[in-house]
């Protein structure tokens, strides 16, 4: 009985994970890090990966500081921080591992169901502050946005707030006082499903049937697109971004097959089941 | 036979002696090491402040005091970035003055009921479930705020959006509630029973007994009491991260969405460059909510100290 016991002990340590992986970064690629790093340690039983999500910047921070292998990242890495890295002697490399698109919900009862990016920039800067403006309700708008932790958050300003690359592209502005930061995109999925007037831009993964999303047009001109992988893979949806993995160097060992993993068909399957675009 | 006696006595007496020689040493090992860990605090506490000195001062090379303190722009990640942390100072002055103001109230009539009034069955079984509220972890208590409060405060006070000053103020209450009744309970029994008699005698009833005479005796340390829990207030950063709001508008009321000085730390370093400019804002409005916490404190350990001193007899 007790060599029986012995004996189990000893199996169980054998096949107990021997290499591990960290990744850290964006709170939105979390989600897909996570059904990858599962399905990969159920085929490798050997290898422990464990996923965090507090930010882009965080795991962008951790890259420079060697604490983590990988860096999940919903932004391009700034070029402050890669000379920051090369004073640490890291090589922050770049893998693009899915695309996906902004979504902008708004509450379901809201009637406004689609919004051109220079509403949205006026929404987000203070300069419209009632549904009223947009085709809506007379009711007061509650923009709600990532704090500055978020990869979403520089994402959304560069293209949304400053409207990069239309006509109107104005690089001095900023979000505007009234708009709030919350900590998670989780909570703002949350409170716009209980507040009426609010509205938010979570990552495709994150939608549910709570909120509603509104359809997109470049410019007034344009027709109104809604986000869904097709129209972001096709490039007609106008907010769309690029998830990215970092590593210190080129990945090798496991974290290089883990990364082929994720590159290959079977990875990419998984892609479109957490909400985003594999790549085409 | 006397010669055995006083044998035996001179091998007890060497044997007491070297008893109490290893006594003194085990003495000496374990003062020694009590001083330790009373130097090692210090040596902390010291370190922290020279840590946020070093890297928050050089922020008002690149933003004077004055703009950094009366600026209204908060933009961290901007080129060039702008530093003003009015809002956030207001936003922290506003969570605290709503959770002081709901806490104390109750925390010190929870007190009097408790140290005054409650049989002492019913005092030995509330103060314990008391203390456990202070045991609830902040995050649990955001959560709480953000899931059950917020939709209430914003369909009381019929607001945009519940996640403001007012809802976090109402948790940190909750938070600080624990301190304040448990420190201020312990201040009312301290006031000698020769109080209570001798009001009694003099024909005052349990009410006036406990508003004219025991309150004012043990009120130095009911002051303690409110300010270790605004100090809690003012520190916590979970609880305001989740559910205040995080605008960054300077609040002109509590409810208006908010984002105090504690949830801009919290909701920005993750994302700062080491030792760039956003870094050393963040680690400049740690410095000022460490010097307004210590300033708290040391207020309360004042007060205290003359609490213990007026019936030390």
């Amino acid at each position: 009985m007790v060599m029986l016991a012995l004996a189990l002990v000893l199996t169980a340590c054998g096949g107990s994970p021997s290499t591990s992986i960290k990744i850290i970064g964006s709170n939105t690629v979390t989600p897909l890090s996570s059904v990858w790093a599962e399905e990969f340690m159920s085929q490798n039983p050997q290898v422990s990966i464990s996923v965090s999500g507090p930010g882009s910047g965080v795991g962008i921070a951790a890259l420079i500081d060697g604490t983590t292998d990988i860096c999940q990242a919903s932004r391009v890495i700034k070029q402050s921080e890669i000379d920051q890295a090369e004073t640490n002697g890291v090589d922050p490399h770049e893998i693009q591992v899915a695309s996906d698109g902004l979504s902008v919900v708004v509450h379901p009862s809201n009637p406004v169901s689609e919004l051109t990016i220079a509403q949205l920039s006026a929404i987000y800067t203070d300069q419209i502050t009632n549904w009223e403006e947009v085709g809506g309700n007379d009711a007061p708008i509650v923009a709600l946005s990532r704090d500055t932790n978020s990869g979403t958050h520089v994402f959304f300003k560069e293209h949304v707030v400053q409207m990069l690359g239309l006509p109107t592209e104005e690089k001095s502005l900023e979000y505007g006082p009234s708009v709030l930061f919350l900590p998670s995109t989780q909570e703002g999925i949350d409170e716009v499903a209980q507040n009426p007037n609010a509205i938010f831009y979570p990552g495709l993964g994150y939608v549910t049937e709570e909120v509603k999303p509104v359809a997109i047009k470049r410019t007034a001109s344009d027709p109104g697109v809604l986000p869904s992988a097709e129209t972001v893979l096709d490039g007609t949806y106008p907010i769309s971004r690029p998830l990215l993995y970092y590593t210190d160097g080129e990945p090798t060992g496991v974290i290089k097959s883990f990364i082929d993993y994720c590159l290959s068909s079977e990875g990419q399957e998984k892609v479109s089941d957490v909400g985003h675009v594999p790549l085409g | 036979m006397l010669r055995q006696r006083v044998d035996d006595a001179t091998a007890g007496a060497s044997l007491e002696r070297r008893l109490r020689r290893r006594w003194r040493l085990r003495e000496k090992l374990i003062e020694s090491w009590v001083f330790l860990a009373g130097i090692l605090t210090i040596v902390i506490l010291l370190g922290i402040i020279a840590l946020l000195l070093r890297e928050g001062l050089p922020a008002f090379s690149y933003t004077p005091p004055w703009e950094f303190f009366f600026g209204t722009k908060w933009y961290p990640v901007s080129e060039p970035p702008t530093f003003g942390i009015t809002s956030f100072f207001v936003a922290t002055l506003w969570v605290t003055l709503v959770a002081t103001a709901i806490s104390v109230p109750i925390g010190v009539a929870c007190a009097a009921y408790l140290a005054e009034v409650a049989p002492a069955k019913v005092r030995e079984t509330v103060k314990p479930i008391i203390e456990i509220l202070a045991g609830i972890p902040s995050v649990v208590m955001g959560f709480i705020g953000l899931m059950l409060l917020s939709p209430l405060v914003q369909s009381a006070f019929d607001l945009n959006t519940g996640l403001c000053g007012l809802s976090a103020g109402i948790m940190l209450s909750l938070m600080s509630l624990p301190i304040i009744i448990s420190v201020s309970e312990d201040a009312l029994r301290a006031v000698p029973d020769d109080f209570r008699e001798a009001s009694y005698a003099l024909g005052a009833t349990k009410w006036e007994t406990i508003r004219h005479v025991c309150i004012p005796g043990a009120l130095s340390g009911i002051t303690a009491a409110v300010m270790l829990g605004v100090g809690r207030a003012i520190g916590e950063t979970m609880t305001v991260l989740m559910v205040a709001g995080g605008a960054l508008a300077v609040p002109i009321s509590p409810t208006n969405p908010m984002m105090p000085m504690t949830a801009a730390i919290a909701s920005g370093i993750g994302n700062a460059v080491r030792g760039g400019l956003q870094y050393q804002a963040l680690f400049a409005i740690g410095l000022i909510l460490f010097v307004l916490t210590l300033a708290v404190n040391l207020i309360a350990d004042r007060v205290l100290e003359r609490q213990k001193r007026k019936f030390a007899r």
